[in-house]
């Protein structure tokens, strides 16, 4: 059963073509890692499934519905939710009205059990809650990025480069907390540069290169594949 | 003590006309946090605030609605009302087809669409002049008969305690409320609001209705304390909401309330030992003095985030 599908998609950023054709598949509790490296397009990627931008050909499905051509902030409230590039975490709002933030749609009820599930998960956050996004450690902020995007009860979470500029203690931290996700039934689409720790915890892989879709198998034989040791995970 | 007087009595008068620009700048300041760009046809919002109150309050009296609450606290709905419907308007027809592109793009489309509002005023209400019934008259007086006399006018205190409501009434929605909530998110990454599903042109939209609906409590207040308005009524105290919001800091909502203070009181000064003359000369100077040493205002931040 697929949660996510990408069908031959194409996304223009003004006359510049960034993907050429991309067709992903994610399947409902599953880990989909998308590795590549800088400029590849895999932020290109993650955003056209958000519709910002949209993909100016191909289809995008999400839970059987086709989303292409459907408004960034529907697309948002229907079961998906984004960790994107950079965290913009709301620097100027607390930890806790960030966290609200991302549950804008439920009811107080739903958000104060969202909250407790959050603050369970990262117990750090809740230490902070009432203290400025902003001025927080980057690990913090990430953990705070994720918690925003769980707050709405997503189906499915996409994660662009959660490890990226965090020290290896917290990465291990923030890898643990993905594959906890999954376990709670959450389907799973991961960017990284970071191949190594992204492959060892998904299911299955994909490979992009130049806004093109190189290699697509399970994580383990990604891992083993001696083309993606020698490109992304240093020989 | 004749001199302590005096200085009480500019320093009252300064508190009052800034209380008021405060107001204004509210709107110029949320707009400009939310979305970058100058609404230089705030100005003409409050203009019109004005005008609806005095055509309400010309209407209630013709009615024979003679009770002073009831006249001001419909003439104050009314003033909001048509001031908020119009702020939504200008921005669904002249921001919104523009936004996101060249910045010079919005800031002509406001110019125009002020000129637009001025010149429409001008031909349904005429050029002249209009008196505006000063409905809330006398006052105190401090100071001995025979020399200086402080006097605070009951006008002057009605513009300091609604705007004293109207900023407490504002900050507590800013702060608390999960509308305000998202204005403050907003105007902080609108790109990642919108990836929160928030529909980010609501919040926009609610912010300019926020403004205009300030600028008419102004609009209401200034055209009984000046005593009469005219279609250029909304130009120059415009500019002048527009410098204490610099002054201030714009884009920060306690930064326009202080500008405003400030900006209303170092006017009352100049006029009251300088010469009325030069007050311009000095507010405008303020603002020149703050964008050379301080362009971010005394309250607004620089734009540097921890990464």
């Amino acid at each position: 059963m697929s949660m996510l599908v990408l069908e031959d998609v194409h996304t223009h950023y003004g006359k510049i073509e960034a993907l050429h054709g991309v067709s992903v598949e994610v399947n409902k509790g599953e880990i989909v890692s998308l590795i590549g490296a800088n400029g590849a397009g895999k932020t290109t990627l993650l955003m056209t499934i958000c519709g910002n931008p949209r993909a100016t050909s191909g289809r995008v499905i999400l839970g059987g519905r086709d989303i292409t051509r459907q408004a960034t902030a529907s697309t948002m409230r229907s079961g998906l939710a984004i960790v994107p590039e950079g965290r913009r975490i709301f620097s100027g709002l607390t930890v806790e009205e960030n966290l609200h933030m991302g549950g804008f749609f439920n009811s107080k009820a739903e958000i104060r059990k969202s909250q407790d599930y959050v603050y369970e998960l990262f117990p750090r956050l809740k230490e902070r809650q009432y203290q400025r996004a902003g001025t927080m450690s980057g690990g913090e902020q990430q953990m705070l990025a994720i918690g925003r995007a769980l707050m709405s009860k997503p189906q499915m979470i996409l994660l662009d480069e959660p490890s990226l500029g965090l020290a290896p203690l917290v990465i291990r931290q923030i890898f643990e907390i993905v594959g906890h996700l999954r376990d709670e039934g959450i389907t799973v689409f991961l960017v990284e540069q970071n191949a190594h720790q992204a492959l060892n915890l998904a299911d299955r892989g994909y490979v992009l290169e130049t806004g093109r879709i190189r290699l697509h198998d399970t994580g383990a034989n990604l891992l083993a594949n001696p083309d993606v040791r020698n490109a992304y995970l240093g020989g | 003590m004749q001199d302590v007087l005096y200085f009480l009595q500019q320093l009252i008068n300064g508190l009052t006309i800034g209380s008021a620009y405060a107001l204004i700048a509210i709107g110029y300041t949320m707009v400009y946090g939310i979305i970058g760009m100058i609404n230089f046809a705030h100005g003409e919002i409050y203009m019109i605030g004005a005008y609806t109150a005095l055509i309400t309050i010309t209407g209630l009296a013709s009615l024979g609605v003679a009770w002073l609450p009831l006249v001001l606290l419909v003439a104050l709905i009314c003033a909001m009302l048509v001031s908020s419907s119009m702020g939504w308007a200008v921005e669904r027809v002249a921001y919104r087809p523009v936004r996101g592109r060249h910045r010079l793009i919005p800031l002509i489309s406001a110019i125009g669409m002020s000129i637009f509002l001025q010149n429409y005023v001008h031909l349904a209400q005429g050029s002249r002049n209009i008196g505006f019934p000063a409905l809330i008259e006398g006052g105190f007086q401090f100071g001995a008969a025979d020399s200086f006399q402080t006097s605070i006018s009951y006008m002057q205190i009605t513009i300091f305690i609604t705007t004293l409501i109207c900023m407490t009434v504002l900050s507590l929605f800013i702060s608390r409320s999960r509308i305000g909530r998202a204005c403050r998110a907003v105007s902080q990454d609108l790109g990642m609001a919108n990836l929160l599903g928030i529909d980010t042109n609501r919040i926009i939209s609610a912010t300019f209705v926020i403004g205009a609906a300030l600028a008419a409590v102004a609009g209401l207040l200034l055209g009984m304390y000046y005593g009469s308005i005219d279609p250029l009524f909304g130009f120059i105290a415009g500019l002048k909401a527009f410098t204490a919001a610099v002054l201030g800091g714009i884009g920060s909502i306690p930064g326009a309330m202080l500008g405003g203070l400030i900006l209303g009181v170092s006017e009352s000064m100049t006029s009251g030992y300088l010469s009325g003359e030069y007050k311009d000369v000095v507010s405008f100077g303020l603002l020149i003095l703050i964008l050379l040493f301080k362009p971010t205002g005394l309250l607004g931040k620089p734009e540097v985030e921890k990464i």
